[in-house]
């Protein structure tokens, strides 16, 4: 009995043979780079963590002039910087894998990884410029 | 999207329970998915009491007992009954595994539930289609690629490099492990799967093969190789206690290795 016959298949009759459908593009020779990425900015974040949330503990109930007081101090601008460039890149990369995983809609998935791409990008470069736009005191 | 639910026509209705078998002391109820492809009915699970007095205490027994004595038209694959060949891997109780080497007696109380392996087309009964499995297997080409001139005697191999194939050789393609992997589930077009990759990090472990990068190549890919999660449900399902996840993970650190 083929493939397409049997119950519950998730494809229709195809003449294909088995291994031309599991080989069908050929390996994208990519993946490695964002597999490591994500597992470095992990690393970062997991190191980072700790510093934040102190910094966030001294910013608590601080009005304007006092936060930009503690971020007008570069290590501290710069942790946070580092944090949200780490969490920023994580957060695409994760997403992506997502989307990967569970939307089969070719053109759906295109535009959804599109989405995703600019979201990270507009989240990681307005908390950017809230950090240098408080530190330095403008 | 990822199909969550049954298809209309894989959805399990009603099922028949079979009268006990008379004169039996000691029985054991089974529970098992029937699905004829000529009869256009959807799936159901019919109900079977095993005398156990009868039989050994497998549930390879159980269904074989079944099938000599009540129902002759259960179907299901069975050959080496003893976890060598892989031919009885199904669900039971929940866990995919070999009917050969599962207890019927580990099974906690109340009914010995059995179905096919999960996600993958029914043939007929405990029978599921493995012909995409089958083809992810041979897409690793899985066989010995030299260009060296082929010695006289034997590919020689040291004791060191040969324990490198520990764990990885044993592997009897029963498909308990991809067909337990969500990934998989989601993904069995694209991913290669637990077993496939397993035995692409064989060959790839192998000291003898020269085309260990060319394999590296064929893996890399963000579907092939990077759709394991490392769920682990590999690990757990594999009745030959081999760890699907490690050697993907092996896989996944060679891929780094040869770029930093």
């Amino acid at each position: 009995m083929s493939y397409s016959e049997s119950h519950g298949s998730p494809k229709p009759p195809s003449m294909r043979t088995p291994l031309g459908r599991v080989r069908n593009l050929g390996a994208a020779h990519s993946g490695t780079s964002d597999f490591w990425r994500q597992r470095i900015t992990g690393v970062a974040m997991t190191l980072l963590m700790i510093p934040v949330l102190v910094i966030v503990m001294m910013l608590l109930g601080r009005n304007q002039a006092g936060a930009a007081q503690i971020l007008g101090s570069l290590p501290i601008a710069v942790i946070l910087l580092l944090f949200i460039f780490a969490s920023a890149w994580h957060m695409k990369i994760g997403m992506q894998v997502v989307i990967e995983d569970y939307v089969h809609n070719e053109k759906l998935k295109l535009t959804a990884i599109m989405l995703n791409n600019f979201f990270s990008i507009a989240v990681a470069l307005a908390s950017t410029y809230a950090i240098l736009k408080l530190s330095s005191g403008v | 999207m990822v199909e969550f639910a049954l298809p209309k026509n894989s959805k399990i209705t009603g099922g028949k329970t079979w009268p006990k078998p008379a004169g039996a002391t000691e029985l054991r109820e089974f529970k098992v998915y029937r699905w004829n492809p000529d009869d256009g009915k959807n799936p159901s699970v019919d109900t079977y009491y095993v005398d156990t007095n009868d039989c050994g205490p497998m549930v390879l027994d159980g269904l074989i007992w079944i099938k000599n004595h009540i129902d002759p038209s259960l179907t299901f694959r069975r050959s080496c009954r003893e976890g060598v060949c892989g031919s009885c891997a199904m669900n039971i109780d929940g866990q995919n595994t070999l009917a050969c080497t599962r207890s019927m007696h580990d099974v906690k109380d109340g009914a010995v539930k059995i179905n096919p392996l999960p996600h993958q087309p029914v043939v007929k009964d405990l029978v599921p289609d493995l012909t995409n499995f089958y083809a992810q297997y041979a897409s690793i080409e899985p066989w010995l690629k030299t260009t060296s001139p082929t010695p006289q005697k034997e590919w020689r191999q040291s004791h060191e490099d040969r324990e490198k194939l520990d764990g990885l050789y044993e592997c009897i393609l029963c498909a308990c492990c991809s067909t337990s992997c969500p990934s998989y589930w989601w993904n069995s077009e694209r991913y290669l799967g637990p077993a496939a990759l397993l035995q692409a990090n064989r060959w790839v472990s192998d000291s003898r093969d020269e085309a260990t990068g060319e394999r590296l190549d064929n893996l890399e890919d963000p579907f092939r190789l990077y759709r394991c999660h490392t769920i682990m449900n590999c690990a757990k399902a594999c009745p030959k206690g081999l760890n699907p996840a490690e050697a993907i993970a092996e896989l996944k650190l060679k891929m780094v290795e040869r770029q930093i």
